[in-house]
């Protein structure tokens, strides 16, 4: 293989930039058939009521309303919708699944459900008739707060229930009680963290056209998944898949939520089929705020149980978990909390239960880190605090506990969102703290710290690991085809939302056929394309898609090697690919183009030989027994003023490390996204609700996300230790930027003020300028 | 309401034609021009995605109504490099949108068109900007999946080339 021209691995420039950079890259709402209807919904203000009635004469009178349709006109439409990911078989686990209708009846379970669809000439118009409906709701006592939602008494959201609670989960390894009891040290505190929303700049839409002629239905949708969306919608509308085609083009973000199969998903393609005309629906940002599900809202009751010298020996998690509403995503979001909570640490003995409450609230599905935040801010906030406790160095605290390279893999004895045990595949953790450190320069810390302060200045440093669990199954696949032309189409069924999917899947290929990879043409999410697969989420591209273009690639190559071998006349190890072409080693005019071979591989007329297949094609299916374990670190130095509670971030360095990397440039590129996102969710993005279960910031002026002037240079560093369960060996790294922010960005501010507020201990999240200076007021109160 | 006739220039070219007047600027782009790459991500003029130029001057096209554009000139993203046909080539982009390309500026592209206009305005006053100053200049665009990091160096690397194509 020594002919290889290596592609992974290059900073290769983005092939999808030029349509990106032009606008002519299509995204969802930039489709519009001639004739197209536009929809705009009808929600709930109140979070918790009874419907009483919904009067829609008037916006049906008014001119250019085409229809409009409450729970009562949806026929058997009206049904709960499905469980997309059921909890894995943990022993004891309890699950209630509670799902939403497409649109409310009786009872609206938080703000901004949809209780009327209005479909019109225009969107504007739709709006204008929306404001004629005429809404009747009888206000019920709503679940807000999560930590008294489970109280006798409480209100209830789900009344058959009984309760509040949707799950309950206890999962264990060894025996914490005892290992408590031997313990010199029990840390135990509570920690917070609240609710923000993902915020891709691009909202949801979803367009549907359905063609009487061809009897065929195709839908454009800002989905993270479009082949189980196609799937849900056939199966809804009764159709066969092959009727179905859905098509992902350009997403403008997805993070999380866009993975979810929401009821517009539904509604706009049956309407599309009810009026023989294309409906289209663009969610506004004011509905983003309610009807696209949102993360993070938990409270947890934790112990950490360690030697006098600072070795772990058990932690005790108990965290409630705020699901909304409903619960249609299953358990994956505290399941991801219970397993990154171990970190890279050597943990024998630990006790995790969690418990799973409905509310009030708009639902809760994965935004990029998907629990894994509050796994990482628990664990790192209790060494933090033992560290002090114990008077020992927080470096050393974590050093000392961290795994070793000859511990993997490394089973942890609980079960993961996949289904799987939590194995680490793989890691090297020690290097990677070391290498923070040293970029940080957390040895010289003090000396800067003295500088600054004889500026007047209070700065802090904050040095944190996680370790995430990416690429997890079932299954992705692809299929590479050379054409004629001599360039190359590739499919996959993984939506793209900015990850970087045309070039790093063209630079896998490009490596195995020997071509450049901007003659690689990669198409993802158009169901027409490819149709099995189950999407961009859990930070699984580049791990199941990648390693599936990877063994597609290989079997291509290994087709194009025999029909040059046979028309080369040589035998196929003489051989090498190299531009395009295939060529004997040595001898490289002896050769023949890629494109000429395809040709020959697919005949007009005479006879293929027996047992082989036409064309130079190939698909593959890549399956991973279980997830790959990325892991890394993240330092920072701020500085705090103690007067305004003002933090500006003044050094960022992470050092991460997700196994092989293809292309380091679009690593990168995650890494600093995810970063800024963790920002937001550690000190600028809270979502607020008031005591009636309304939110009270749903919109850009109020709900702050940062901007340039908030967000530093990022520096990165990567270090690669192989995945052993995948040929690739990569690592998923979508969300990892995101995951351990708020943990290091407490950490410095509280070693900030370690002088002006030595008792200050940071433990809610996200840690506004306003609730940092009431902790810095309670904290000099204490002192 | 009747519909307002307007006049107008969009990409230097000359548009007459009649809109409702209530039609928002980036509908009105959008729809009645077909010009999507100037992409709505908030409608309440914080996310800065709609940026177009309006007399040269960056504007929220979400805040504005189409009948506002009567007698002035706008400029999209579609403006800013010649029209090329199906082979799209970067070495035919304008220097801003090849800057962005070269430093993966970057992720998912919403905002980006927004982003360009506002750079393309910046750069014009303020050609050799320092690491701040481009900060400040992008600072009312939201962008979710960059970080910002490489859309300042991108912004820093766009000065660059315009400074080498006048050169």
């Amino acid at each position: 293989m020594s002919d290889r021209r290596r592609w992974i691995g290059e900073r290769v420039p983005r092939i999808e930039d030029a349509r990106l950079l032009t606008g002519r890259a299509p995204f969802v709402d930039d489709w519009e058939p001639p004739g197209t209807l536009h929809v705009a919904f009808v929600r709930s203000n109140l979070p918790h009521a009874k419907i009483l009635d919904i009067d829609t004469a008037a916006a049906a009178a008014h001119p250019g309303v085409a229809a409009i349709y409450t729970a009562e006109d949806l026929g058997a439409l009206c049904c709960p919708g499905p469980v997309l990911v059921p909890p894995p078989p943990i022993e004891g686990a309890i699950f209630h699944a509670r799902t939403p209708l497409p649109l409310a009846r009786e009872i609206v379970r938080h703000q901004g459900e949809p209780l009327a669809m209005i479909v019109a000439d225009s969107r504007y118009i739709a709006e204008d008739a929306a404001a004629l409906v005429s809404v009747d709701l009888d206000a019920l006592d709503a679940v807000v707060d999560l930590s008294t939602a489970l109280n006798e008494g409480a209100p209830l959201v789900h009344s058959d229930l009984g309760s509040n609670l949707a799950a309950h989960v206890r999962q264990t390894k060894g025996d914490y009680e005892a290992a408590k009891s031997a313990a010199d040290r029990v840390v135990a505190r509570r920690f917070r963290y609240d609710r923000g929303v993902a915020a891709a700049i691009e909202n949801r839409g979803v367009l549907a056209e359905w063609d009487a002629r061809a009897d065929r239905l195709r839908v454009w949708d800002t989905t993270q998944a479009p082949i189980p969306i196609r799937a849900a919608i056939a199966s809804t509308l009764g159709l066969s898949e092959a009727q179905v085609r859905v098509i992902a083009p350009f997403i403008g973000g997805g993070f999380g939520p866009k993975v979810m199969f929401y009821a517009e998903e539904i509604l706009i393609p049956w309407v599309a089929m009810q009026l023989g005309r294309p409906v289209k629906w663009i969610e506004d940002r004011y509905e983003n705020f309610f009807a696209t599900t949102q993360e993070r809202e938990q409270l947890h009751e934790s112990e950490l149980a360690l030697t006098e010298d600072g070795r772990i020996l058990g932690v005790r998690d108990h965290f409630l978990h705020d699901s909304g509403a409903y619960d249609p995503y299953g358990l994956t979001v505290p399941i991801n909390s219970q397993c990154t909570l171990l970190g890279p640490y050597r943990i024998p003995n630990y006790e995790s239960e969690f418990r799973v409450v409905f509310t009030n609230k708009p639902m809760v599905t994965p935004v990029r880190g998907a629990g894994r935040q509050h796994g990482v801010f628990v664990m790192e906030r209790l060494l933090d605090i033992a560290a002090k406790e114990l008077g020992l160095d927080r470096l050393d605290i974590r050093a000392k506990n961290l795994l070793d390279p000859d511990e993997f893999p490394h089973n942890h004895e609980i079960i993961y969102q996949d289904s799987a045990p939590l194995t680490y595949d793989s890691g090297n953790y020690a290097p990677a703290l070391a290498e923070a450190a040293r970029l940080i320069g957390y040895h010289d810390f003090e000396n800067e710290r003295r500088a600054a302060a004889a500026d007047g200045k209070r700065i802090g440093l904050g040095i944190v690991n996680y370790v995430e669990g990416t690429g997890i199954g079932p299954y992705e696949g692809a299929r590479i085809t050379v054409e004629p032309s001599g360039k190359v189409r590739a499919a996959t069924g993984v939506g793209t939302q900015g990850q970087g999917h045309f070039t790093a899947f063209a630079q896998v290929v490009a490596e195995a056929v020997g071509v450049n990879p901007a003659d690689v043409r990669i198409v993802t999410g158009d169901t027409s394309e490819f149709h099995w697969g189950t999407g961009t989420f859990a930070s699984r591209g580049a791990v199941v898609a990648g390693n599936a273009f990877g063994a597609a690639a290989q079997a291509v190559r290994e087709k194009i090697l025999a029909h040059a071998s046979e028309a080369l006349e040589v035998s196929e190890e003489d051989l090498e690919l190299v531009d395009g072409t295939a060529r004997v080693r040595g001898a490289p005019d002896v050769s023949i183009a890629l494109g000429e071979l395809a040709r020959r591989a697919n005949p007009l007329r005479g006879a293929v030989k027996p047992g082989t297949e036409p064309g130079l094609e190939a698909t593959s299916y890549f399956g991973p027994e279980r997830g790959t374990t990325a892991n890394g670190v993240h330092a920072l130095i701020v500085a705090v003023d103690p007067e305004t509670a003002m933090v500006d971030i003044l050094r960022y360095v992470v050092v991460h490390d997700c196994g092989t990397v293809i292309n380091p440039m679009i690593v990168e590129g995650q890494i600093h996204g995810g970063v800024a996102l963790g920002i937001g969710n550690a000190f600028y993005e809270e979502l607020t609700f008031d005591e009636f279960g309304g939110t009270t910031n749903a919109s850009f002026m109020d709900y702050l996300l940062p901007t340039a002037t908030d967000v530093p240079a990022i520096e990165t560093a990567h270090m690669v230790t192989p995945s052993p369960l995948n040929p690739m060996g990569t690592k998923g790294v979508g969300e990892a930027g995101a995951i351990p922010v708020a943990a290091a960005f407490v950490q410095a501010v509280e070693d900030a003020l370690r002088e002006v507020a030595p008792t200050l201990e940071l433990v809610d999240i996200p840690l506004s300028p306003g609730r940092l200076f009431e902790a810095l007021q309670d904290a000099g109160e204490e002192a | 309401m009747s519909d307002v006739s307007i006049r107008t220039r969009i990409n230097g070219e000359e548009w007459t034609g009649a809109v409702e007047p209530r039609l928002l600027l980036s509908d009105f782009l959008r729809g009645n021009l077909g010009l999507t790459g100037t992409h709505v991500g908030c409608e309440h003029g914080v996310c800065g995605a709609c940026t177009v130029r309006f007399d040269g001057d960056p504007v929220r096209a979400c805040l504005m109504f189409a009948v506002q554009i009567d007698g002035h000139e706008i400029e999209t993203v579609e403006g800013l490099s010649p029209a090329a046909g199906t082979d799209l080539r970067i070495a035919d982009l304008h220097p801003i949108q090849r800057a962005f390309h070269e430093t993966h500026g970057l992720q998912c592209g919403f905002c980006t068109p927004g982003i360009l206009m506002t750079v393309a305005s910046f750069l014009e006053r303020n050609p050799k900007p320092s690491d701040r100053e481009i900060r400040e200049a992008i600072s009312g665009h939201l962008c979710r999946c960059t970080g910002y990091h490489n859309i300042v160096a991108a912004v820093a690397r766009a000065a660059e080339l315009l400074t080498e194509v006048e050169a």
